[in-house]
């Protein structure tokens, strides 16, 4: 196997048009598409499930709740979502637990684009990175230049990280090729000044066949990450349809050499809940994906459950919700 | 990359199930007659733990004597047992279903000590298995009419009944519940190194309050199973194990009316077409193969696969084999526990030897095997034709061997060129291949897109020298009923 | 005993997990077979009605999707908490129906029988009612049984229990939910199921209870348009053909009423009534191009 890049690095683009033909015609890209293999969903779901039945405790739960803070994209996308709102997210973000500096930073903040410029002055100096969704998120229903507009606004405004969402009318509906290209115009767009996020709303896509597809479709266009939600419909990530993209960009390593990160967004709320995704990411994948270059949780509410359960570690006792900050 | 952390390691520290929720006695009696005697003569030998040779108790070694005894209990015990209402008989076993449910986790902590077998196993498939298979028999007590074997069809008296050590608990379900529901009294033998559960069994049947003499346990060697099976007060026998002590029992039951059904070895083929969802297939195999160490009649033993996406899934399949974690059974993490005997490991080790001596490619993925038990690493043999010795012999441990096929005929020639027909899988994203597939083997049970998948409403039993007779489902109540 | 007072008991409604009064306001007297004032019970409108249809239908889709092997775990409870619950409907079964405290033990104990005989049924009525079909032709073809959805049950007006259970319990055994209109004179051993049924594991809707006037509120459920179909057991015959002809407008399947001897062991008509069979053809083909079977 060839050495591992990262999707935004120098050599990915030489080692995608391997591929090339894959992309050539938009009945190419259907071809290749369809003859992935399929995915029986009651054995995924069956496996998600035996790994979600791994016992983590004491020393591997110490390592792994740490993992999982330093993994978090905190996440704020409300329609009123305020600059007050958004420098308090930001300042937890730096330092989530007050009480004990030696816990680790989250990853990023996530935020509208309005809002990057406040979380990036808030952030300035920490390695905490600034992510912005983009693309008309969160139901993307709007024309090529004005996503571009979105994200190019997010850039401009210091997003470190950009999430888009894909055309999910246009997979549906089967126009593939369209998908990719979307995607294709807003990585050209961040360049090197941004890792891009693809978000597939795997709950709008519904079938484990789809998000299998999305995931190829998503890789083949350079993205950085694949990331399953928006949070904004009734299905977020699961344990299955993130081991599903896991083994996909285990897979697309396998073949292009390529790594891509995985972003599981949506509905995980609790400790118990974030190790059973980092079991699925260390038994699918393994340790090149354990950190937060290359998996995330885009989460809001986890990270306080995190720190209580961190603070249980440390102090043998339970903690509770006014043991936390509350932003 | 300058933006990535050091990657370390996510080990899982250890996380064993508490031992103290199991008190085993030092010593246990035979059950007979609802009471906890010694044997005549007084014999006994010890039960070990396989995973570290601790002795765990000493159980008393049934003679022939013995047996007598507990046939004539059983016998006793039957008037009026097949003389209760059918509804009765049914709230009994439910419940004993109901009592295995609450003790659920101290019988899966007492069956992994026993035999081996890692607590995942015993926690969320045996003892689950166990309670639901008696919950559907219950059920079958007083419907007996609408059963399909004619208006009140009739039990056939004492049922002796032979099991063995990979499914201790379970295989005892599969044997007591059809027995009890249709009126049959039983006397039933424990494996040698597994007979623990069947003891704890017999407080369950305390508890729930059965009449005595309806369940008997006799433990003890083969000498006592030979006795069972072959005394004249045995209105039918059931037996589960080896093709060879299938074919003794066989011999001495010929020329009585014992009415027989016998379930044994297996050499299953699990067939991987070029458009199956290969990511499921991989765990299907694993679970096929690797599910309680192999030691699984109806194991999927035999991969065929289609010779165009071998490579691609053997990949698949080694990567796979690597994340599998061996050691100490009682922990929640293990997913490969010990083999269950020394014997058994010794067999195990002679046939995977024969396979490298034979040509085949020996491969294992690095793991350490602690210092005391019994233990065989996942095992993987490829370049093996349907002459090796281990193509067609079943080794009964955690060995896969890997043979290829290029067209659906050749898949089902291979997969029926054996003297067993207990299991097969088969793998495909497309239902008429599947069906042609499965209308072709001449094997019992056919697992489609999934593996050693078990419930109690659906029927398990093989063709060919894999045995006779169906456990399980509406059809298992035909081996306990006069028809 | 002392002249401690009595804290009297407030029968309510049983509709979707929860106990509403009735939407109208208004209760009936209850008495007992010699006339003398029992209890108050809730005088059920055609809101009421439809607002346990609503419920009933909610329930449809988990409690029809849940396993066979976990609908029988759930029944053998509802026995089991009966079982801990019998000395207060042997009680209530004596006053509701005259009957000597030997007679009202024989049948509740029966009627808890019947939750354990259902039980059993869960995972087995599938077995005898379906099955593979020998097509001439290269073809599987299965035949399965499915629950009809929502079944509006109307229980038998004389035996206020043993009836109740052996209306209830084969209808919600293979699937479907219910909204069971209690006997009307005595409907107080209905009104106390519900309160068993919402502590046993059942889901909130699948059995929802009703009392008051059946001639009142049988005819809104017959005519339901999301209404599958409908036990006219505590119906007499004129109002059952009335009833009969509203169920026709979406044919709805229905059981007529017929004499029954409640304390007889049932067969399996009671569940077949609500099942509906669905065969389903799939081509086998052959192993090869050729058609050789190798």
């Amino acid at each position: 196997m060839p050495t591992t890049v990262p999707a935004h690095g120098n050599d990915a683009a030489g080692r995608l048009k391997e591929l090339a033909d894959a992309t050539a015609s938009d009945s190419a890209l259907r071809r290749f598409l369809h003859g992935l293999p399929g995915v029986d969903a009651v054995g995924l779901e069956a496996r998600a499930a035996s790994l979600g039945t791994r016992s983590i405790k004491t020393t591997a739960k110490a390592y792994a709740i740490d993992l999982a803070i330093s993994m978090i994209d905190l996440t704020t996308l409300e329609g009123a979502d305020t600059p007050g709102k958004v420098r308090a997210l930001a300042a937890k973000a730096a330092n989530p637990d007050p009480t004990d500096r030696t816990t680790p930073r989250t990853a990023a903040v996530c935020v509208y684009p309005d809002m990057v410029a406040t979380a990036k002055a808030v952030l300035a100096g920490t390695d905490v990175k600034v992510a912005s969704v983009a693309t008309a998120f969160p139901a993307g229903r709007a024309a090529l230049p004005v996503k571009l507009a979105d994200t190019r606004d997010a850039i401009e405004a210091g997003a470190d990280e950009i999430d888009m969402v894909i055309d999910r009318g246009a997979f549906l509906a089967g126009r593939y090729m369209d998908v990719l290209e979307e995607i294709r115009a807003v990585k050209a767009e961040c360049g090197d000044k941004a890792r891009l996020k693809v978000i597939f709303e795997t709950g709008e896509l519904s079938t484990y066949d789809n998000i299998r597809r999305a995931s190829w479709i998503g890789m083949l266009a350079g993205a950085d990450f694949i990331k399953t939600s928006t949070g904004k419909v009734a299905v977020n990530a699961t344990p299955a349809n993130t081991l599903l993209m896991l083994e996909a960009v285990r897979d697309f390593r396998a073949l292009t050499g390529v790594q891509v990160g995985v972003k599981p967004a949506g509905g995980i709320r609790t400790t118990k809940d974030a190790i059973k995704f980092l079991v699925l990411v260390n038994e699918t994948v393994g340790e090149d994906w354990l950190d937060n270059t290359w998996f995330r949780f885009g989460a809001s509410s986890l990270l306080n459950d995190l720190l209580m359960q961190r603070q249980k570690l440390s102090t043998g006792r339970y903690s509770g919700p006014d043991y936390v900050t509350v932003d | 990359m300058a933006d990535m952390a050091s990657p370390k390691a996510f080990a899982y520290a250890p996380a064993p199930e508490s031992r103290a929720v199991v008190d085993i006695a030092p010593s246990y009696g035979l059950f007979i007659d609802g009471e906890f005697a010694e044997a005549t003569g007084g014999k006994v030998f010890k039960t070990i733990s396989p995973s570290t040779e601790e002795v765990l108790s000493e159980v008393a070694q049934g003679s022939a004597e013995d047996v007598d005894r507990a046939v004539k209990a059983a016998r006793k015990a039957f008037e009026k047992w097949s003389a209760l209402p059918g509804a009765e008989r049914a709230k009994y076993l439910f419940r004993i279903a109901r009592i295995i449910q609450e003790r659920s986790r101290e019988l899966a902590v007492l069956e992994t000590l026993d035999n081996g077998k890692p607590i995942k196993e015993t926690r969320d498939a045996d003892l689950p298995l166990v309670a639901a298979h008696f919950f559907y028999y219950a059920g079958w007590a007083d419907k007996l009419d609408h059963a399909g074997y004619g208006a009140n069809p009739r039990p056939l008296g004492v049922a002796g009944q032979v099991i063995p050590w990979n499914f201790p608990l379970l295989m005892l379900a599969w044997k007591i519940a059809p027995a009890l529901a249709t009126g049959n009294t039983v006397v039933l033998k424990p494996a040698e190194t597994t007979p623990l559960s069947a003891l704890f069994f017999a407080d369950i049947c305390r508890q729930a309050g059965l009449p005595k003499g309806v369940v008997n346990i006799v433990t003890g060697d083969g000498t006592t199973g030979a006795a069972l099976v072959a005394h004249e007060g045995v209105n039918k026998v059931a037996f589960t194990g080896s093709t060879a002590v299938g074919k003794a029992i066989a011999r001495t039951v010929a020329g009585t009316d014992k009415k027989l059904t016998l379930e044994l070895g297996g050499k299953g083929a699990n067939i991987v077409f070029d458009d199956a969802p290969i990511d499921q297939a991989v765990e299907g195999i694993v679970n096929g193969i690797f599910f309680n160490q192999g030691q699984v009649c109806c194991a999927g033993s035999r991969l065929l696969v289609q010779e165009s996406i071998q490579d691609e899934l053997l990949d698949a399949l080694k990567r796979r084999l690597s994340t599998l974690r061996l050691g100490d059974p009682l922990d929640k993490n293990t997913d490969i526990g010990a083999i269950n005997s020394a014997e058994q490991l010794a067999r195990i080790t002679e046939l995977a030897d024969s396979g490298e001596a034979e040509g085949a490619e020996r491969w294992a993925p690095a793991c350490d095997l602690p210092e005391n038990g019994f233990w065989f690493r996942p095992t993987l043999f490829t370049g093996v034709t349907q002459a090796h010795r281990i193509a067609r012999e079943e080794i009964f441990g955690p060995v896969l061997s890997v043979l290829s096929f290029r067209t659906p005929g050749e898949a089902v020639a291979k997969a029926n060129n054996s003297q067993y027909g207990l299991s097969a899988g088969i793998w495909t994203e497309k239902g008429s291949r599947m069906l042609a597939v499965a209308s072709k083997l001449r094997a019992g049970v056919i697992w489609a897109n999934t593996f050693n998948k078990f419930d109690p409403t659906s029927p398990f039993g093989g063709f060919k020298e894999s045995g006779f007779g169906r456990e399980g489902g509406r059809h298992g109540l035909e081996a306990y009923l006069d028809v | 005993m002392s002249d401690r007072l009595s804290v009297f008991k407030t029968y309510k409604l049983f509709v979707g997990g929860k106990f509403p009064r009735s939407e109208s306001g208004r209760v009936y007297e209850v008495t007992d077979s010699k006339g003398n004032w029992l209890a108050n019970a809730p005088l059920s409108s055609r809101k009421d009605a439809r607002d346990a249809v609503v419920a009933a239908r909610k329930a449809v889709g988990g409690w029809s999707g849940a396993t066979a092997y976990n609908r029988g775990q759930v029944l053998y409870r509802v026995a089991e908490m009966l079982e801990g619950r019998r000395d207060q409907f042997v009680a209530e079964v004596a006053e509701a129906e005259g009957l000597t405290k030997a007679k009202a033990v024989a049948q509740v104990d029966a009627a808890i029988d019947r939750w354990v005989w259902y039980a059993g049924w869960t995972d087995k009525i599938g077995q005898i009612t379906g099955g593979t079909n020998p097509v001439a032709g290269p073809f599987f073809n299965v035949s399965s049984t499915e629950p009809t959805g929502v079944v509006a049950v109307l229980a038998p007006q004389e035996s206020s229990f043993l009836g109740l259970v052996s209306v209830i319990a084969p209808a919600i055994a293979t699937g479907n939910t219910v909204v069971v209109v209690a006997s009307e004179k005595a409907p107080l051993p209905a009104l106390s199921l519900g309160e068993v049924l919402a502590t046993s594991d059942v889901p909130g809707g699948v059995v929802n209870v009703l009392s008051g006037r059946t001639a009142e509120i049988a005819p809104s459920l017959a005519a339901h348009q999301d209404v599958n179909a409908i036990d006219l057991a505590g119906a007499d015959a004129g109002l059952a053909k009335e009833l009969e002809i509203a169920a026709a407008d979406n044919l709805k399947r229905v059981l007529r009423p017929q004499a029954v001897d409640w304390a007889a062991a049932p067969g399996t008509d009671r569940m077949t009534a609500f099942l509906e069979t669905r065969t389903v053809w799939h081509p086998t083909g052959s192993l090869g191009a050729g058609g050789s079977s190798y």
